[in-house]
């Protein structure tokens, strides 16, 4: 190209990387001062340079990420869950919520099978038959499972079968609420109830204390 | 960032999609741009840049946390851009015209390392002429111009990218300014 020597452009180009020695600089100075053409060959390019670095910043196009997510291989659902577990902690905690209770109530309707029902002095038992003879008053709540009932008499107070059917005779009074309990649903729904009664009466008491 | 990004790896780690796209949120404009200034083509640095992304992630346990992850993602994607340019495969896009040019289409761009006319040349935007320009130079070349001018990168990072020696890097960048110098003498 010409006949300056070749080291000399080597230097221009570790000036232009930032990295040229003190000596390599004086020397360098020294030929251009003298030399026309290397000036010409550095102004090249150092314009080269800046050319190149005035390219604009492009941005990538829109809907790029999700163009890459749809390219990305399955992930394991089990992931997906865990995440939708950590966004919604509220939601996961009502969701076990529920799962554990309905768990437990439907297997303690379900093994509850045994006959049984409120001891009270003036019951008479038959088989799975409790009867309120007629003539009698029982005072006080009855609750009768997996069994039936047949009020002649008086009862002061609520009666409830489960799993059962009651029989009230024309005789028959009760002066607290009659319920009979044969769905899985009503079953949930008094179990609700007591805890409901259960929670209130418990504040009741620690108000009176 | 490098927290942060290390932080989602994590989750990605463990399968988390989305925490992946949030990582392709953050270095999509860098990748992009740098498959643009390889490739000289805005459909082509786009497929590049998001298979880029999908290796980055099918293989993310491969990636080295004490690193930065820049300079890996870089490395996929400039790996990429060389396949493709190697591979000369001009079976599509042929008729796309080239952002912001008139009749100026993939054909004239095969056909680049012929110079074009001083008349085309003259009628180019700036911003086409410095594409063109970079998609004039072999392709050793163009990579480190690309990152070292249009990235801004140090020449340490440049070498850890493209996983050669510092010495061969400024060789090479030596060797791209003058070759651009040389295409631009006439300007």
């Amino acid at each position: 190209m010409n006949k300056c020597p070749n080291h000399i452009f080597y230097y221009m180009h570790e000036y232009l990387d930032g990295e040229i020695s003190f000596e390599h600089t004086r020397e360098l100075k020294a030929h251009l001062a003298s030399c026309t053409s290397c000036q010409n060959h550095l102004e090249q390019l150092t314009n080269a340079e800046t050319f190149v670095q005035s390219a604009s910043q492009l941005v990538a196009p829109k809907n790029f990420v999700e163009g890459v997510t749809a390219r990305l291989p399955k992930e394991k659902s089990k992931v997906g869950m865990k995440r939708w577990f950590h966004q919604h902690p509220m939601l996961s905690a009502a969701a076990l919520f529920i799962i554990l209770m309905s768990a437990s109530l439907f297997s303690s309707f379900s093994e509850d099978e045994q006959f049984s029902f409120t001891k009270q002095p003036n019951l008479v038992v038959e088989g799975e038959n409790v009867i309120v003879p007629e003539g009698e008053k029982v005072t006080g709540d009855i609750v009768v499972k997996n069994g039936n009932l047949q009020i002649k008499g008086e009862v002061d107070g609520d009666v409830t079968v489960i799993n059962g059917t009651q029989y009230l005779a024309s005789t028959a009074n009760v002066t607290g609420e009659i319920e009979e309990i044969n769905q899985v649903f009503d079953w949930l729904w008094y179990k609700i109830k007591a805890g409901v009664k259960d929670v209130t009466m418990f504040f009741d008491s620690e108000h009176s204390k | 960032m490098d927290a942060l990004v290390n932080k989602r790896i994590k989750e990605v780690l463990k399968g988390d999609r989305e925490a992946f796209a949030e990582i392709v949120e953050l270095y999509q404009d860098v990748l992009y741009r740098v498959c643009y200034r390889m490739l000289g083509n805005k459909y082509e640095a786009e497929e590049i840049a998001q298979e880029a992304f999908v290796r980055a992630f099918i293989n993310i346990h491969t990636f080295d946390p004490n690193r930065k992850f820049s300079t890996w993602l870089y490395r996929i994607g400039t790996n990429l851009c060389i396949d493709r340019i190697r591979k000369k495969k001009p079976d599509y896009y042929l008729d796309a015209e080239v952002a912001g040019t008139e009749g100026l289409n993939m054909y004239s761009q095969i056909a680049s390392t012929e110079e074009l006319p001083e008349q085309e040349l003259l009628k180019m935007e700036m911003q086409d002429r410095v594409q063109y320009e970079v998609s004039r130079l072999p392709d050793k070349y163009r990579t480190v111009i690309v990152l070292k001018y249009m990235e801004d990168l140090p020449l340490q990072e440049i070498s850890e990218i493209l996983e050669m020696p510092l010495g061969t890097v400024k060789t090479r960048i030596h060797r791209g300014r003058e070759a651009l110098r040389k295409q631009l003498s006439h300007m």
